[in-house]
This record gives C-alpha cells, structure tokens and sequence, in this order.
C-alpha cells in the first residue's frame, strides 16, 4: 500500500534529477542573471532609444510619434553637421595617431630593456586613472591664464603671450584631440605589445641572415604577423574615441562655438541639459550607422590584408 | 642545468640585440622611450603638485619655477576632506563599485559557464550576442535608460548605477571568463560528475578555484571600469549627497568664479589613488585581462 506514494516520490525526484542535468535546462537557469540584466537594461534601452528619436518626448512629459520628423530637423541643422565632421576629425586623426605611437611604444617596449615589467606597468597609467579626473589635469595644463605648457615655452623664449588653447575653435580641437591620443596610447601599447611577444624571435634572426633591413624586418614579419591583433584593437580603439564624452564634456562642453561638440556631447546637451530627449535620442542613434561603418571598416579593412599577403583567407 | 636552460632561453628571447650598438640604442630606443613616457606621466605629475602648492604660488608664480613645489600645503587637501562633501562622493563610489563588481561577476561566472561547459542549444550564439553587447557604448543607451530609470523610481540613487553599471560590466566579464573556462580540462568535470556531483558543485569546488586568476583579472578590471564611469553617473544622479568622485568633482568643485585648481587637482588626486593603489598590487592580473580579452 505504501509502494504507491514512494513510487511517486521516486518518480519526482528522478524527473527533478533528469531536469537538473539537462544541459539546455541547467544552461537557462544558469544564463538567467546575466541575461535579465542585459536584457533589461541593454537590449530593451536600445530598442527604447531608437523609438524616442520616433517621438517628440520632453523632461517630464510623455511624447507622441512624430516619425522621421527629429531627423528631418536635423539634417537642416548646421551645429549637429559641425558635430559629425568633428565626431569624425577626432576619431580619425586621434585613432591614427594613437595607432602610430601606439606601436612604435611597444615596438621600443619589446625590446631587452631594463625595468620593462616596471616602464609597462607605468606606462598604463592614463587608462586605469579615472579619464575625468586626468581629463581635469589636462583643463588645467591647457589654462589659458597659468598653462605650464605657456609657462615652459615663455620661459625658453618661444613665445611672448600665453596660448589660449580651448578658447579658439581650432586649437581647442587639437588640443582634445592630444587629450584624447594620451590617453589612448597605453591601451594600444600594451595590447600590441602582447602580440609582438607572440611573435618568435628566430624569425628575425632569419631575416638578419638573410640581409632584411629593419624596415622590411617590420613590413615582411611584424605587421603580416600582428594584422589580427591590430584589427581588433583599433576597432575597439575607433569605438571608444568615436563614442567619447568624457573628455570633451569636462574640458569644452562642446564649445567655443560647438566647434569641438561630438555628437555624443551634442545628443546630451540637448536631451538632459535641453529637456529635448527626442532630439537627444534622434542624435544618439544616427550614430549607430557611423559606429557600425567605423567597425567594419577597421575590422574588415584590416582583415583582408591577411589574404593579401598570402595569409588564409578567412 | 635548468638555470642554463633558463639562460639560454633568455638569450633567444633577446635574438640578435646584442649586434646593435649602445650608441645607436640611444638614439633610437631610450630617448624616444623617455619622451614618451615623460608625456604619458606628466599630467600625473602636474595634478599632485599643483594639489601640493599654496594659491600664491599657483597663481603668481612669474620669478618661481612652475615645476616645483616651494611652499607645500596640505590645505587644499584639508578643505576638501572636511569642508565639501567628498569623503561621501568617495562612499558613494566604494559602494556602487564593489556591489555592481560583485553583481556582474556572480552573473559573468553563471554566464561563462553555461556557454563554455554545459554548451547548450544555441550557447555559441548567445557568446557572440554577448560579445557584441561589449561594444554598445553607454553614450547611446544613457538616454533611453535615464527615462527607464525615471520610470523604475531609481532617479538619483545608488540603485540606478549599480543595476545599469553591470551592462558594460558583464560582457566584458563573461567574455575573459569563457577564456579562463576552456583552459581547464575537461576529465575534472567528469571524474566529479562520474562521482555524483551536481553541476553547481561542479562549478563551487572545481572550476572556481582553478580560476581565481580570473576571477581577479576581471574583478580588477570591472572595479576599474565603474570606478572610471561617468556618463551614467552624470545622467542618473541629481543631489549631490549621490553623486561619485568623477561627477563630484566635475560638477561640484569646479566653483565658475574663482578657479580652484588646488582644490580640483587634489580632487582628482585622491580619486585616482584607490585605483592606482589596486593596480599596483595586480599590475600582471590587469595586463592579462586587458589583452586576454583582445587575443580571444
């Protein structure tokens, strides 16, 4: 009579046991954290996002569908066309010129060195330092009073009268531009730096032998052999510069004369400083196709040199 | 015999440095070498003295070498600790950062493992979908988020960043954590499950602590992520009892009349040490974290 209930109980209990190690059920349950949150607060937000640029909402009034209408207004609107040319004057000037001394540093890091370990562990410093915070250094060494850079090149006789650098359009660009390249640098360092130590030594020494000079040394092996690496960093690179608000919103708010507004710091002034959040989210996701034309550029336009050389084509 | 083996190693590691001249290595190496790294730290440099020195000094230094301290003060650093409300921008950072870290790595680890071990229906998409969620930058979702963090009741408290600070935290985690996942054989796995261990113990007893370098480097790196977030910050938190160290001090310190730069360099100083202070004691974990997630 009591074989029944513990049939049951036992029948339960090996379903529970069957369930607990079905990997699709288990790999749900584990995935559930992760994926709430992400969902939640990442995938639903974009949907979110692109759908108010559909929409005129206000700060504290809830908007109706106006269609293509905040684009059309845009695309007559010279200030948010002077914010993509400069959205794309820094990302591309910057992006090269960390690339440049990017690889040059790790290049001259890789070498046999006294103190490597320490020279790369402080030559991190500007990306792990809270970008605000070096970008308020970099406010004040660009002080158009007191600047230590004005400071240096009059006291050397360079020049009789301190440099306003933010306060005329085209130095203030330079001058965030250098910002942003320093503090770019090690991340591009650093991460080329892994890769080049991938690379064996004895394939120079080949190359030695056979009479390469450091030039084709650098052109036939390094950058055949780094390409894959290079791809992915400058494509992290070129997002991260294209998306940047930081360091502009600390040291220009956009000015003088919006002339180093990005459309990062545009779509913020005009969503939360303006109360426009349509407008702001209308600015936001016109940079989706930039982005995504800037990803595929840097990662396919790299990529396909591997086959060019001879590599596999994949 | 192993110490000669080491050394010979180490004499192909160098390869055929030894045929270029000191001289040459100069010019060449360490003088470029030194102007890069010069630059690189200056800004550092600059930021601690300048929070060092008296406002005269500051201000009419004209005669007096800008490039060094001659009356050294610590008032700066005394107004901002006892007369501004940084030490609550320091709390309010600490706690948004150790708990949005800890959340994102519970989450990373669950995540990681399901993709990389119990490899169900469709976890190689799901590992690509997350990998592609790691480049959505903030600076197009802080809009929609700021009107669901309205929504949520979340507006101007702690709540609203660490529950969205994980969504750049995550998959960057789960991304490293694949990575430490897969290196560890698969026997372990199956000589537990072959002894009755369920999953969960599985992954408490034996993965884990076979990836504790891991769990540092992304723990590490996740600290340093939030510690550094601005944007969200800047968007979410009103009051400025809220607010954190980067925000703070952007939008608190910076007095439009009189320029504080004593005042905001020691700010900037002090919230950059407990991120640099971590990173020195785990230089190695940042640098395999930083480039593991790029090398995968």
């Amino acid at each position: 009579m009591a074989s029944v209930p513990r049939e049951q109980v036992s029948y339960d209990t090996s379903r529970r046991i069957r369930l607990f190690s079905n990997r699709n059920f288990l790999g749900f349950l584990f995935m559930v954290p992760a994926g709430l949150i992400l969902l939640v607060f990442l995938t639903y937000p974009l949907g979110l996002g692109i759908w108010l640029g559909l929409t005129d909402v206000k700060v504290g009034r809830p908007g109706i569908f106006v269609g293509l209408e905040n684009y059309e207004w845009l695309f007559r609107d010279h200030i948010f066309w002077l914010s993509v040319f400069n959205t794309m004057l820094y990302t591309v000037v910057a992006s090269i010129v960390k690339f440049a001394i990017g690889l040059w540093l790790a290049m001259l890091l890789n070498r046999h060195l006294p103190f490597k370990a320490f020279l790369r562990a402080i030559v991190l410093m500007p990306f792990i330092v809270p970008t605000v915070l070096s970008a308020l250094a970099f406010w004040w060494i660009y002080d158009s009073q007191d600047s230590v850079i004005s400071w240096v090149l009059i006291e050397m006789g360079l020049i009789e009268e301190t440099i306003d650098f933010l306060g005329q359009p085209n130095s203030a660009r330079a001058s965030v531009i250098a910002a942003n390249i320093w503090r770019g640098i090690p991340f591009v360092a650093i991460t080329l730096l892994a890769g080049l130590q991938t690379i064996s030594p004895s394939l120079y020494e080949a190359a030695i032998i056979d009479g390469a000079n450091e030039w084709q040394r650098f052109r036939s092996i390094t950058y055949p052999l780094l390409t894959p690496i290079i791809a992915v960093v400058m494509t992290f690179s070129v997002l991260f510069t294209f998306t940047d608000f930081q360091l502009i919103w600390v040291m220009t708010r956009g000015g003088p004369i919006n002339a180093t507004h990005l459309m990062a710091t545009l779509s913020y002034q005009r969503a939360i400083i303006g109360g426009a959040l349509g407008e702001g989210a209308a600015i936001a996701t016109a940079m989706i196709p930039f982005l995504l034309a800037a990803i595929l550029f840097s990662y396919f336009g790299l990529q396909r040199r591997k086959w060019q050389q001879g590599g596999r084509d994949d | 015999m192993i110490k000669r083996l080491r050394g010979g190693e180490k004499q192909h590691r160098e390869g055929m440095a030894y045929l270029e001249s000191l001289p040459r290595n100069v010019v060449t190496v360490y003088i470029p070498l030194a102007i890069i790294v010069f630059i690189l730290l200056f800004p550092f440099y600059w930021m601690g003295i300048t929070s060092f020195k008296t406002n005269e000094e500051l201000y009419g230094y004209r005669g007096l070498s800008a490039l060094w301290i001659h009356n050294p003060t610590l008032e700066h650093i005394r107004h901002l600790l006892f007369e501004t409300e940084y030490p609550r921008w320091l709390w309010n950072t600490m706690f948004v950062t150790v708990t949005s870290t800890f959340l994102s790595i519970f989450c990373a680890v669950c995540a990681a493992y399901a993709i990389e071990r119990l490899r169900y229906k469709g976890s190689r998409t799901v590992g690509m979908l997350i990998f592609l969620a790691y480049l959505v930058p903030p600076s197009i979702l802080f809009i929609p988020l700021s009107v669901m963090v309205f929504q949520l009741g979340i507006f101007d408290s702690n709540w609203a960043l660490i529950l969205t600070y994980p969504t750049i935290l995550i998959p960057f985690c789960t991304w490293l954590l694949m990575g430490y996942f897969r290196s560890i054989p698969y026997e372990l796995e199956e000589c537990a499950l072959i002894d009755g261990a369920t999953r969960l113990q599985i992954l408490i007893k034996i993965v884990l602590p076979l990836s504790v370098p891991g769990l540092i480097s992304a723990g590490i790196f996740a600290f340093t992520l939030s510690w550094n977030e601005f944007i969200y910050a800047l968007t979410f938190i009103s009051s400025a009892e809220n607010k954190t160290v980067p925000v703070g001090a952007v939008t608190e310190l910076i007095t439009f009349d009189v320029y504080n730069w004593g005042g905001l360099m020691a700010g900037a100083m002090l919230g950059s040490l407990p991120v640099a202070i971590l990173y020195s004691f785990f230089v190695e974990h940042y640098v395999s974290s930083m480039t593991g997630a790029v090398k995968e």
